[in-house]
């Protein structure tokens, strides 16, 4: 079998943030300007038709990665391919535009994503009409036709987004997200707002969606349990790096970067197996400041003097000097 | 068997509301042991925060307990009033929120605010050196150092060290925690976690531990009551209730969580959502969602019972478990506990 050719090629991007204090504090105390590398080199291929994850603790960067793959947040450096054109920098060109189409948003939180003064018509119309790609009836069956995909009724179009629950809203961002028959769904978070019951509906419809058109999705997520579930690979960050990238089940069956297996046997144990786990030790650093080298070697059980020195390049998968040396035990 | 701590008898909290009464809590009873931690576990409107408000006398008007009992030690603190329920707060009971950054006073230092918790119950001279070990016992570095920090000066997961320091400070027997790690990365969940267990063991005090969160749940507790719609779905033994739940929203529930285990392809799907308040159906409030219905669930609203024999000896079920559910009732008609 032929591995199909990458549909979103990401490559070294860069996102910094100016963090420094206003201009009049920084002359009067004598501070510098500050900046916090929010992305740091990150470089992962999308294939057609997968879900790749993204998966990290707050700080880590991922939905920065997300934004800027769809073009919301400028990136600093670096690049975002998608199916062979160029993302962000320079003009917007005929091409770019006609992408734009072909990639959608799904937000964490229904409440905040949706509009509450519109209509659910006009909301799901708002990317037809954005893109001229229907009107009149037609526009009114192409709603139908979505809001019964995501699992509502045709005559729920007339609602506003107030009458309907947490799960219910999800289902209409998503069929706004699909509207404009997009192929790349960036999904930030999409369920970390519901409840496990209502959660696992909108997992199971996604995954149904992405059956049934060919869906390729980046799909960002704290919980790594829900990542599991859904992805064929994954990403795992930290403090904007990506230290490990896996085969979706490979990375809970064998991780290889201390990170990974730290925030591992971090998940609580609810199939009470009673595997054995290392406490977890320490806690994130201020991203403004990290620490040199390897960003993880102060809380590294395996940190040498290189690693406080040289910061670990990707090496199949795993930005780590011990699992290069083969220090790992793994 | 020992005097529970704390036992909740049929409660009941109401509250008052243009369109009639909401009844949000709705004949819940269960008791909490020494040294034992209680999960109560729900999702969103299944009532598991206003049980916790209503045993620490925080419920505000226009809610109010209108009816059962909450005894601490066997005596009533339900019908207290306000000035001596504020007095056995922080001294017997006391409370972990969700946010610690609305918990401690941003204005006061860490050590001030514990200072202040320890004398105004305790009385203890040296308070400033307790104050400090305290926060040792919690896992902050430094402590005669950080004591003079601010809130600010500290991490979301120190911050939590710190409000479980002050929960502790007057050595109560009862701590109400609702959904203390949830606003917390996972690696710092787990560190949390495992010191309020440690201490808690260690001092014997008895704890609810409120969450959404069933990992959590199985991480830490002992016994685990499972909320649906403002009663008590099932409650029994931790692992009992995780490996063999018997309620039907109980085992839909635990199959709709994705876990590091389960090869499953899809996740258990519950059809709808919790009702609303205002429209909690008759007989079992979940009988609209439930694949195993059966006439009388329309009609009869199911009381939490032990299973009957057969049930108990075919899923190998520790004593004490209990389920509101027809379909676990004995056979023998009619016979109710």
């Amino acid at each position: 079998m032929n591995a199909p050719a990458p549909l979103v090629s990401v490559r070294d991007l860069r996102r910094v943030f100016d963090v420094s204090r206003p201009w009049l504090n920084r002359v009067l105390e004598g501070s510098e300007k500050q900046f916090l590398k929010a992305v740091d080199g990150v470089t992962f291929d999308i294939r057609k038709g997968e879900t790749f994850a993204l998966v990290g603790e707050s700080g880590s960067g991922k939905s920065t990665v997300a934004r800027m793959a769809v073009g919301l947040l400028p990136m600093s450096g670096g690049s975002v391919t998608i199916d062979g054109v160029a993302m962000g920098t320079g003009e917007d060109s005929r091409e770019r535009r006609a992408l734009r189409k072909r990639i959608q948003m799904i937000f964490q939180d229904p409440y905040a994503s949706l509009n509450p003064r519109w209509k659910v018509e006009r909301i799901i119309a708002e990317p037809i009409r954005a893109f001229g790609l229907a009107q009149g009836a037609d526009l009114v069956a192409r709603i139908g036709e979505l809001l019964t995909l995501v699992g509502l009724h045709p005559d729920d179009r007339t609602k506003f987004p107030h009458e309907f629950s947490g799960g219910q809203r999800q289902r209409i961002a998503i069929a706004r997200a699909l509207a404009a028959n997009a192929e790349f769904i960036v999904c930030d978070e999409p369920t970390s707002a519901l409840d496990v019951s209502v959660q696992a509906q909108i997992l199971n419809l996604m995954r149904d969606l992405q059956q049934r058109l060919g869906l390729t999705y980046l799909f960002i997520s704290h919980n790594l349990a829900v990542v599991r579930h859904m992805a064929d690979r994954i990403g795992v960050m930290y403090l904007g790096r990506l230290v490990e990238v896996s085969e979706g089940k490979r990375l809970f069956s064998a991780p290889r970067h201390p990170y990974t297996r730290m925030l591992l046997d971090a998940v609580p144990d609810l199939g009470m197996t009673g595997r054995q786990r290392i406490a977890v030790a320490g806690e994130i650093p201020n991203p403004i400041n990290p620490p040199s080298g390897c960003t993880f070697h102060p809380r590294c059980p395996l940190a040498s003097d290189r690693c406080k020195r040289e910061a670990p390049q990707p090496l199949d998968g795993v930005a780590c000097h011990a699992v290069e040396e083969g220090r790992s035990g793994r | 068997m020992p005097e529970p701590v704390v036992s909740v008898r049929n409660l009941k909290v109401e509250f008052a509301g243009r369109r009639g009464t909401l009844v949000a809590i709705d004949d819940v009873s269960f008791d909490i042991h020494r040294g034992e931690v209680l999960g109560v576990v729900g999702e969103s409107g299944a009532g598991k925060s206003v049980t916790g408000s209503a045993i620490i006398g925080l419920i505000e008007p226009p809610g109010r307990i209108a009816g059962g009992q909450i005894l601490l030690h066997g005596q009533r603190i339900d019908n207290l009033a306000p000035e001596e329920m504020r007095r056995l707060r922080g001294r017997k009971i006391a409370m972990i929120f969700q946010d610690p950054l609305t918990s401690l006073n941003p204005l006061f230092t860490v050590g001030e605010q514990l200072v202040e918790t320890i004398l105004t119950h305790l009385d203890l001279s040296p308070a400033e050196a307790r104050a400090i070990s305290l926060l040792g016992e919690v896992g902050i570095p430094a402590p005669d150092k950080r004591i003079d920090g601010y809130p600010h000066e500290f991490s979301g997961g120190m911050r939590q060290r710190v409000v479980i320091a002050l929960a502790l400070s007057a050595e109560p027997d009862f701590i109400v925690a609702d959904e203390p790690t949830t606003a917390l990365d996972v690696s710092v969940q787990a560190q949390i976690i495992a010191l309020l267990k440690k201490l808690c063991r260690e001092r014997g005090t008895a704890v609810m531990l409120v969450t959404h969160d069933m990992g959590v749940i199985a991480e830490t507790a002992d016994r685990v009551a499972v909320m649906y719609a403002g009663r008590v779905a099932e409650i029994g033994p931790v692992r009992d209730v995780v490996k063999h739940p018997l309620h039907p929203y109980a085992r839909g529930l635990m199959g709709a969580i994705p876990t590091l285990e389960s090869e499953a392809d899809r996740l258990v799907q519950i059809p709808g959502s919790m009702p609303r308040l205002t429209n909690i159906p008759r007989g079992c409030a979940f009988n609209p969602r439930c694949d195993r219905l059966i006439d009388r669930c329309r009609q009869d609203r199911p009381d939490p019972i032990e299973p009957d024999p057969a049930t108990a000896a075919r899923e190998h079920l520790m004593a004490g478990h209990r389920v509101a559910c027809h379909l676990y009732e004995p056979r023998k008609t009619g016979a109710k506990q």
